[in-house]
């Protein structure tokens, strides 16, 4: 058995090598950037030299709206940049860019397995009854998630009023879990690096801040604005701008959290498959030993990212009901 | 650097497309699943405490079941008790009074006994009386036929008869 793994990793392996003497010396900086970024194209291979891609429809609002295929970019008076940005071919100038571009479009595909796959399971609610019935199907594999995060996370770090805030923190959970496990999926619906990307993260914590600030009581904005502290540490705000700041860094943390655990994780896993790539022109002896180690460390690493997909989601769920619950604390009675 | 400026499309994007699946979720799905979940662990719960309460009213049962019988079983030995020291006094009561019935027959049959051995006496002596003035008669009529002797004995028994008639 173990005999026959090593095999099969060669066999892999040694097409990978082949693939790669063929082609020119690869730039790992532009293969991993390449794969990381966002893109107005799907990029699916390239056979012989030629790029395979999905076409994405761009979105442009640069006096007035222009809608125009990824692929007809030229001819509607737009490049890319050396960032892959779209900027005016004329002026140079970057336009206010709606395009649904790669991640968006991955946004909106694990957005929409997430729905259908949450609804299905609220559907197998109401179609049965709860009291005679045990959970099968949908309902069966998602009960146990979503009561293990509600228990375990909502309840206990929220506090009394976690009904109000569980369907925020559960929908935080699923979207970025969904979207996490959609990333290590390496072909066409997955693959985009959406929690990888600031935007996506700081969106995420921009509405746990949100939840945070807007629903705080209060007591949570007197311990800001007023706290007890020596009078001469608030009167020349020092105090206060300390925890003003600190609301302002609770979120951030969280994006950049999410935001750099995913993005390593991505380039780690894309370094590990670059290796093959690079050690093409060494030499099949060296290529397709090293072939065999890249492809050990990359499984090594995609059930890693597996776990890490779980536990980001998990900490910035965690997380974010700790805050929350941080803002509807009851002011403690001191003696 | 451009992996760490956020871009502004996508951010427009990322916020509709975020508040969409969270409008919806947080309407038609996750508290349909984790409110019914809450039913049922309700009723779970509902359930074992009744299962317990059940349980303990039948153990609480059970020992008055145990108490009655207990009780029962005294109020039987004690009823068994009474019914022996009863049909003891009963049998005691009832020789009793056969001794007394019985010491009342035997003495009236005494004074019967005694009535009757009078009256028979009283028949006899008559008889015996009759008998002998017969016998007297008889010898009477002899003797007046006869000679002295007769007289003599005549005499003899009247003496007799006299004696006794004093004596008596």
């Amino acid at each position: 058995m173990k005999r026959l793994l090593y095999i099969l990793l060669f066999i892999l392996a040694l097409p990978l090598g082949a693939v790669a003497q063929e082609g020119e010396d690869l730039n790992m900086q532009e293969f991993i950037f390449g794969h990381i970024a966002d893109s107005h194209e799907w990029h699916i291979t390239e056979i012989n030299g030629k790029e395979i891609s999905i076409p994405l429809p761009c979105i442009v609002f640069d006096n007035g709206v222009h809608v125009f295929m990824s692929n007809k970019m030229e001819e509607h008076g737009y490049t890319l940049n050396e960032n892959g940005k779209m900027v005016n071919k004329v002026t140079g100038k970057r336009p206010f860019d709606m395009s649904i571009t790669k991640n968006v479009l991955g946004l909106m595909i694990d957005s929409l397995i997430l729905v259908v796959l949450i609804l299905l399971c609220a559907r197998w609610y109401r179609k049965h009854d709860v009291l005679k019935e045990t959970p099968t199907g949908i309902a069966a594999l998602l009960e146990p998630v979503i009561m293990m995060i509600n228990d375990d996370v909502i309840k206990d770090a929220v506090g009394p009023k976690h009904e109000k805030f569980a369907p925020y923190l559960l929908t935080v959970f699923f979207f970025i879990l969904i979207n996490n496990l959609m990333g290590i999926v390496p072909f066409f619906p997955g693959g985009a690096n959406i929690t990888g990307n600031i935007a996506v993260t700081m969106v995420l914590a921009l509405f746990t801040f949100l939840m945070v600030n807007l629903f705080g009581n209060k007591h949570y904005y007197k311990d800001i604005f007023w706290p007890d502290v020596p009078l001469f540490l608030k009167a020349i705000p020092i105090m206060p701008t300390i925890e003003v700041v600190g609301t302002l860094t609770k979120p951030l943390s969280l994006m950049i959290r999410l935001f750099a655990n995913m993005l390593a994780g991505h380039i780690m896993i894309l370094c590990a498959v670059g290796v093959i790539f690079l050690t093409a022109k060494m030499g099949p002896v060296i290529n397709g030993s090293l072939s065999i180690v890249a492809v050990l460390f990359g499984i090594f690493l995609n059930c890693l990212e597996l776990l890490v997909a779980f536990i980001q989601a998990y900490v910035f769920t965690m997380l974010s009901a700790l805050f929350i619950g941080m803002a509807h604390k009851e002011p403690v009675e001191e003696d | 650097m451009n992996l760490i400026t956020p871009d502004s499309g996508l951010v427009v994007w990322m916020t509709i497309i975020f508040a969409i699946v969270f409008f919806i979720l947080a309407k038609f799905g996750f508290p349909v699943i984790t409110s019914m979940v809450k039913k049922r662990n309700d009723k779970i719960n509902d359930s074992l405490a009744a299962a317990r309460l059940a349980e303990e009213k039948l153990a609480s049962l059970a020992q008055e079941q145990q108490e009655l019988l207990e009780k029962a079983r005294v109020e039987q030995a004690a009823l068994l008790k009474e019914a022996a020291a009863a049909r003891d006094n009963l049998i005691a009561q009832a020789k009793e009074q056969a001794r007394e019935e019985a010491d009342k027959i035997i003495q009236n049959a005494k004074l019967e006994i005694a009535a009757e051995r009078e009256d028979a006496l009283k028949d006899v002596r008559r008889q015996v009386a009759e008998i002998s003035l017969d016998v007297a008669e008889k010898v009477i009529r002899k003797t007046l036929d006869g000679g002295s002797e007769q007289a003599e004995l005549v005499d003899r028994l009247v003496d007799e008869v006299t004696r006794t008639r004093l004596n008596s």
